[in-house]
C-alpha cells in the first residue's frame, strides 16, 4: 500500500498543518519509507488479544468535587499571543 | 578536595554536608564551566543569576538535612519550570514561560536543588541525536560533531562535560539511556507511573517517563529517589512504596538470575555491541548472579508498534499547540488559516512527520489496522517480558545497536534513525524500569552502554545489579575539553 | 402538513411523510467543580475566571476526575432505567477549535457510563416510549464570542471542562410535539435527581437534533441531518419543522439529502450547512492515554441506588392510587418535582380534591400569568391548606375564597386573618338568613308573586338579592333551602 499525496493533505488538512506540493511529496516519500517498516505486523495474527491501553495497572484516581482553582485569569492570559478585555483573541471563525 | 566540577553527585552532597565548599562555590564553578563550554549547546535557558542568588540564600540558612543541600541543576528543557522559559526545544513554545512547576523538578528543589538552567533536546522529545531541536544541534563531549544521543541530548552531554552534577531526562522510547550510552554516563528509565508526568510536556502519555541521569550508580539512586513520588496530579501515576534507594543500595546480587534475550542479537548487530553484551554477561557472573538464556519472541515488533502509537498520541498531545493560548502564532486571514501556518512554521519537520503518522494511524478506516493493531502487539510484547520474569529477575541487553555517530549522518533516513531504540523501544511499551551504564569503547573510543531491565517497580534490583557491574567493569570516560579554550 | 389523530405527517399531493427524530441531549451536571480539574462550575462569572491550567490546556497539565460527576451520571442512567456499565472508558475526540484548547474533547465513546434505557411519555393519546442509546460523560467547550469585533472572535474559557452528561435517545420520536414532552420529561426526570438543573437560557441544557423522513408506512430510514447545539424546545421545534419540509422538498425534486451538519438560523427561522467543519469530521477516537478506564462495583451502584427519590413515574402513579387523582391531574402534579412537593405540602392537612381544583386552577393561572416559578408561588402551600380548610368547613364560600386568595398573594397572608379582619365569614346562621330572605321577599312583592304564577326563572334572582344584601357571605346552600320554603 502507499500513501498518496491526496491523503497526505487530507491528513495535512485533519492535522491543521499547511503542506504544499514539494512538501507533500516529502512527506509521502517518507511516510510510505516508515509504513513499510510498519507493515511487519500484518505477520502477526492479533484477532483474540485483548489490546493494552495503559501499562498502569491501578484504579482511575477519583477526585472528591471541591473547587480548589481560584481565579487566576493574569496567568492564563498572559502567554496568549493576541488578547482583548480579558478575552483570548482569534482571527474571525468563518462559518 | 578534587575539582569541583569533577566530583560526583554524592561527594558534593558530602563536602557541602561537612561545610568543606559552600553551594555558592559549587554553583559558581558549574556556571564557570557551563560559561566556558558555549560550543556544545547544552542549554536553551541559562539560569545562572537566579542560580548564584539562590546558592547564596541556601549558604545564609543552610538545611543540611535536605538530599540535595544547595546542589545546582540543570534540567532537560521539557520540565516545566515556573518563571523560567520552558521550550520543549520547539520554536511554537520559544517564548513560553511556564506560572507552575513539574512536580519532577519540585521534587528536586524542595530537597534543596538550585536550578542552574533548561538544557537543549530533541523537539518535543522526537529525536535520537538532537539534531530537531529548533535550538540547533548538541555537541557531545566525547568528540568533535558527535551527536550526544536524543531526545535528552542537552542533559546527556551537559552531564558528560561535567556542566551539571546531574540532571534529568525523559523517556518515551529511549530518550535517557541511548543519550546515556552514547556520553558514557547512566541513565535510568523508572516504572511507568514512578514519577508524576504532572508539568512535563508531553509526548506519548501512556510512554513518557521522567529519570535520573549522573555519572555513576549511587547519584542515579540518590536522584531517583527525590524525584520518584506518587502524585494525585496525574492518573497515571501509581501509589507503590518507594525506598530510600540510594540507602539501600548493594553489590550483593549473588544468585540473582539474569536473562539475556536471544532476540536482542539482531541481524547486522556490529561485532563490538555482542562483545560488549559478552563482557557484560562475564561480568555478571563474576559477581556470583546466574547467566539464563530466554526468549522475548515479539521483540522485532516493538518498533513499528512504538512507531504507532507514540506517535497517535503525539498527534493529540501537540494539538494544544495552536496559537491561541501561548506560544508562537503565524498571522491569518481566518481561523483555520492561523492555524496551519502557526503549526507548520511553528513545529520542525520531524515533530510534522510524527504528527502524520499519527493523524493517519488514527483516521477512519485505519484505526483497527494500525492503532488497535498496535495496541494489541503492545500486549504480546508485555506478555514476552511477564513470562520471562517468571524465570528470571531482571534482563541484561546491549543499550543501543551502536555507539554515537556523526552530526548529519543519517538526517535523511527516518527509518534508520528509529533504529537507534530498537533496544530500548520494548521497555517503554511494556512500562518497565530500565537502566543504562557505560561499559565499553568501541574502536573510535565512543563509549558503549549495557541497559539492565527490571521488573515493574523493582527499581532497587536493577540499580543494585548496575552497581555491582559497574565496580567490575571500572569504565573510564576519555573526555579531552576541546571545546574549550 | 396535517394532524390525523394526533400524529404528525407532512402532506404532498396523495403522499403522507413521516419525520424521524432522534435526540442527543448535552445536560450539564450539576457539580461544583469541572470533571477534570478543580475550578468553579458557577455560571454568569467574568471571562476567563473560572480557568485553571488544566482547563485551558497548558504544556504538561493533566486531567483527574471527579468523583461526584461519575455519580451523577450512575444516578441519571438509574433514572433512565438503564443499564450501568461497570467498565467505562474516556476517549479523545480530536478535532481543533477556537474554544477547544486541548484540540480534543475529553468523551466517552465505544465504552460509555451508561447503557440502554427508557423514557416514557405522556401523550394526548397515550403513553409513548423512548429508547435511550445511551449516556456518557463529557467536557463542555468554552465559549466563541463573534459579535465583539468585526475581524476577530473572542474566547471564554469558563465554561471549558465543565462536565456534561451526553444523552443519546434512539430515533423514536415522531414530531415536535413529542420532542417538547421527550426534553420536557428528561428534564423532569433530572431535576428529580438533581443532577441537571434543566435551565436552558443558562445552556444547562441544549440538544443536537437529527431528524430524517421517509413516506408512512415505509421501514428503511432515510437520510438523517443533524441539527447542531438548539438551546429551546421552541427552536428545536421549528428546526425540525423546517428540516423536515426541506427534506421532503428535496425528495419531492427527486434530489438527494446530504448527510451533513447544519444549524439552526433562529433569525430566519431555517436550518443551513455548516460546511467549515465538513472536512474535520474524522474525530479520530482513541483511548485518552492520560487517564485510565473506569471501573465501578456492584457495591457502589447499589449504594447510589438507595440514594434514588421517588421518580415522576413511580410518583404519578402513587398520587392516582392513593391520592385519586385522575392520570391527568397526576401528571401535572409531578411534571416538575416542586409542583409535587407543592402538591403534597398542600394536602398534608386539606381536602386531595378541592386542593387539586385549586392548586391546577387558580394557583396556576396565577403563577403563568405572573410568568412565577411554582418556588415563587406569591401563597405558600401552608396559607393555601388553610383557605381550603376554610372552604371546606363551610367558614366561607367557594367565591369569597377567591377573593380572599386574591388578598392572599399580597405577602403570602393568612386567610383566617383576612376573613376574620374583613368579616368574610360566611353567614350560616338559618335564623338570620331568614330576616334577609324575608326582607328581599317583601321588597319584590311583584316578582314573587310572578314566580308563584310559575315564572320559575325567577330564582336566581331572589338568590342574587339575597347574596348581594349579605355582602356574598350567606351560606348558598341555606340562601337555596329557605327561599324555596318561603317563595
Ligand atoms: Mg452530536
Ligand atoms: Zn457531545
Amino acid at each position: 500500500m502507499t500513501i498518496d499525496l491526496k491523503t497526505i493533505k487530507h491528513i495535512a488538512k485533519l492535522s491543521r498543518i499547511s503542506v504544499n506540493d514539494t512538501k507533500a511529496e516529502k512527506l509521502a516519500d517518507d511516510l510510505n519509507a516508515i509504513f513499510k517498516f510498519i507493515e511487519k505486523l500484518n505477520e502477526l495474527k492479533t484477532e483474540k488479544i485483548k489490546p493494552l491501553t495503559s501499562v498502569a495497572e491501578t484504579p482511575l484516581k477519583l477526585r472528591t468535587d471541591e473547587v480548589k482553582s481560584e481565579n487566576i485569569r493574569e496567568d492564563i492570559i498572559k502567554n496568549s499571543p493576541e488578547d482583548n478585555q480579558d478575552y483570548f483573541v482569534v482571527p474571525k471563525v468563518i462559518e | 578536595m578534587t575539582e569541583i566540577t569533577k566530583q560526583t553527585l554524592s561527594d558534593l552532597v558530602e563536602n557541602i554536608k561537612k561545610k568543606k565548599v559552600s553551594s555558592t562555590e559549587v554553583t559558581k564553578a558549574f556556571i564557570e564551566r557551563s560559561k566556558k563550554s558555549k560550543k556544545l549547546n547544552t542549554y536553551i535557558t541559562e539560569n545562572f543569576n537566579a542560580a548564584l542568588d539562590k546558592a547564596k540564600k541556601f549558604d545564609e540558612k543552610p538545611n543540611l538535612d535536605l538530599k540535595l543541600p544547595g546542589i545546582p541543576i540543570a534540567v532537560k528543557d521539557l520540565f516545566c519550570t515556573k518563571n523560567v522559559r520552558t521550550t520543549a526545544g520547539s520554536k511554537i513554545l520559544n517564548n513560553f514561560i511556564p506560572t507552575y512547576e513539574s512536580t519532577v523538578t519540585k521534587n528536586i528543589w524542595n530537597e534543596g536543588g538550585i536550578l542552574l538552567g533548561k538544557l537543549n533536546c530533541d523537539e518535543f522529545a522526537m529525536g535520537s541525536s538532537n539534531e530537531t531541536s529548533f535550538f540547533g544541534n548538541v555537541q557531545n563531549p566525547i568528540s568533535q560533531n558527535l551527536v550526544p544521543g536524543g531526545s535528552s541530548g542537552g542533559s546527556a552531554s551537559a552531564l558528560a562535560a561535567q556542566l551539571t552534577p546531574v540532571t534529568i531526562g525523559t523517556d518515551t522510547g529511549g530518550s535517557i539511556r541511548q543519550p546515556a550510552s552514547f556520553t558514557g554516563t547512566v541513565g535510568l528509565k523508572p516504572t511507568y507511573g514512578s514519577c508524576s508526568r504532572y508539568g512535563i510536556v508531553a509526548f506519548a502519555s501512556s510512554l513518557d517517563q521522567a529519570g535520573p541521569m549522573s555519572q555513576n550508580v549511587k547519584d542515579c539512586a540518590l536522584l531517583y529517589e527525590v524525584i520518584s513520588s506518587y502524585d494525585k496530579k496525574d492518573s497515571t501515576s501509581i501509589d507503590f512504596k518507594r525506598n530510600n534507594y540510594s540507602q539501600k543500595l548493594t553489590k550483593d546480587i549473588k544468585g540473582k538470575k539474569i536473562g539475556v534475550p536471544k532476540e536482542y542479537r539482531v541481524d547486522n548487530m556490529p561485532k563490538e555491541i555482542d562483545e560488549l553484551w559478552q563482557k557484560g554477561i562475564k561480568c555478571i557472573k563474576n559477581c556470583g548472579a546466574e547467566i539464563i538464556e530466554i526468549s522475548l519472541p515479539h521483540t522485532s515488533y516493538a518498533l513499528p508498534t512504538y512507531y504507532i502509537v507514540a506517535p497517535a498520541e503525539a498527534s493529540s498531545n501537540l494539538a494544544r499547540y495552536d496559537g491561541v493560548k501561548y506560544g508562537f502564532r503565524a498571522e491569518g486571514k481566518n481561523l483555520i488559516e492561523m492555524y496551519e501556518k502557526t503549526r507548520s512554521e511553528g513545529f520542525g519537520e520531524e515533530v510534522q512527520r510524527r504528527i502524520m503518522i499519527g493523524t493517519y494511524v488514527l483516521s477512519s478506516g485505519y484505526y483497527d489496522a494500525y492503532y488497535l493493531k498496535a495496541q494489541k502487539v503492545r500486549k504480546l510484547i508485555k506478555n514476552d517480558f511477564d513470562e520471562a520474569y517468571k524465570k528470571v529477575d531482571a534482563i541484561l541487553t546491549p543499550s543501543t545497536p551502536s555507539s554515537a555517530f556523526k552530526i548529519g549522518e543519517k538526517n535523511n533516513d527516518p527509518v534508520s534513525m528509529y533504529l537507534n531504540d530498537i533496544f530500548t523501544v520494548p521497555v517503554n511499551l511494556a512500562g518497565l524500569p530500565g537502566i543504562s551504564i557505560p561499559a565499553g569503547h568501541d574502536s573510535q573510543g565512543y563509549p558503549l552502554g549495557l541497559q539492565i531491565i527490571g521488573k515493574s517497580f523493582d527499581e532497587q534490583n536493577i540499580i543494585n545489579i548496575a552497581y555491582s557491574m559497574e565496580e567490575k567493569i571500572e569504565f573510564k570516560n576519555n573526555i579531552k575539553d576541546w571545546w574549550i579554550g | 402538513m396535517s394532524k390525523i389523530n394526533s400524529e404528525y405527517f407532512i402532506k404532498r399531493a396523495n403522499k403522507l411523510y413521516e419525520v424521524v427524530i432522534g435526540l442527543e441531549v448535552h445536560a450539564q451536571v450539576i457539580s461544583e467543580s469541572k470533571l477534570f480539574s478543580t475550578s468553579s462550575t458557577k455560571f454568569g462569572a467574568e471571562p476567563n475566571t473560572q480557568v485553571s491550567l488544566v482547563d485551558a490546556a497548558f504544556p504538561g497539565m493533566l486531567p483527574v476526575i471527579n468523583e461526584f460527576c461519575i455519580k451523577q451520571a450512575i444516578k441519571t442512567g438509574i433514572g433512565l432505567k438503564a443499564q450501568i456499565n461497570k467498565f467505562s472508558v474516556f476517549d479523545r475526540k480530536n478535532y481543533f477549535y477556537a474554544d477547544l484548547p486541548q484540540g480534543y474533547q475529553i468523551s466517552q465513546f465505544k465504552d460509555p457510563i451508561v447503557g440502554e434505557g427508557k423514557v416514557i411519555l405522556d401523550m394526548p393519546n397515550g403513553q409513548k416510549e423512548i429508547g435511550i442509546e445511551r449516556l456518557h460523560l463529557e467536557q463542555d467547550a468554552g465559549k466563541s464570542i463573534h459579535d465583539l469585533d468585526p475581524r476577530n472572535t473572542f474566547v471564554d474559557l469558563n465554561r471549558s471542562g465543565v462536565a456534561l452528561m451526553e444523552i443519546v435517545s434512539k430515533p423514536d420520536l415522531r414530531s415536535p410535539d413529542e420532542v417538547n414532552v421527550y426534553i420536557k420529561k428528561l428534564r423532569s426526570i433530572m431535576r428529580y435527581l438533581g443532577t441537571c438543573d434543566g435551565n436552558m437560557q443558562e445552556g444547562s441544557l441544549r440538544a443536537d437534533v437529527n431528524v430524517s423522513v421517509r413516506l408512512k408506512g415505509t421501514q428503511e430510514y432515510g437520510t438523517r441531518c443533524e441539527i447542531k447545539n438548539v438551546n429551546s424546545i421552541k427552536f428545536m421545534q421549528m428546526a425540525i419543522e423546517f428540516e423536515a419540509n426541506r427534506q421532503v422538498n428535496l425528495i419531492e425534486e427527486g434530489k438527494n439529502i446530504d448527510q451533513e451538519t447544519r444549524l439552526f438560523d433562529t433569525k430566519k427561522n431555517e436550518t443551513r450547512s455548516m460546511r467549515s467543519k465538513e472536512d474535520a469530521h474524522d474525530y479520530r477516537y482513541f483511548p485518552d492515554p492520560d487517564l485510565l478506564p473506569l471501573e465501578v462495583s456492584d457495591e457502589y451502584i447499589s449504594k447510589i441506588k438507595t440514594e434514588i427519590p421517588e421518580l415522576p413515574d413511580e410518583k404519578k402513579k402513587r398520587f392516582i392510587d392513593k391520592f385519586k387523582l385522575t392520570p391527568y391531574e397526576a401528571t401535572i402534579m409531578v411534571s416538575d418535582i416542586e409542583t409535587s412537593k407543592f402538591f403534597e405540602e398542600t394536602i398534608k392537612s386539606s381536602d386531595i380534591k378541592l386542593a387539586t381544583n385549586w392548586i391546577i386552577g387558580e394557583l396556576f393561572s396565577v403563577l403563568n400569568e405572573k410568568n412565577l416559578d411554582i418556588t415563587q408561588s406569591p401563597v405558600s402551600a401552608k396559607n393555601l391548606s388553610k383557605l381550603i380548610n376554610l372552604i371546606k368547613d363551610g367558614t366561607i364560600s367557594g367565591k369569597i375564597g377567591k377573593t380572599i386568595f386574591e388578598l392572599m398573594m399580597d405577602g403570602d397572608k393568612d386567610p383566617q386573618k383576612i376573613v376574620e379582619e374583613k368579616s368574610l365569614k360566611q353567614e350560616s346562621d338559618p335564623k338570620a338568613l331568614e330576616k334577609i330572605v324575608q326582607q328581599v321577599i317583601d321588597k319584590n312583592k311583584d316578582k314573587a308573586k310572578e314566580y308563584k304564577a310559575g315564572k320559575e326563572k325567577l330564582f336566581g334572582f331572589f338568590v342574587g338579592q339575597v347574596m348581594k344584601e349579605s355582602r356574598g357571605k350567606a351560606n348558598p346552600q341555606l340562601v337555596n333551602q329557605i327561599l324555596k320554603k318561603k317563595l
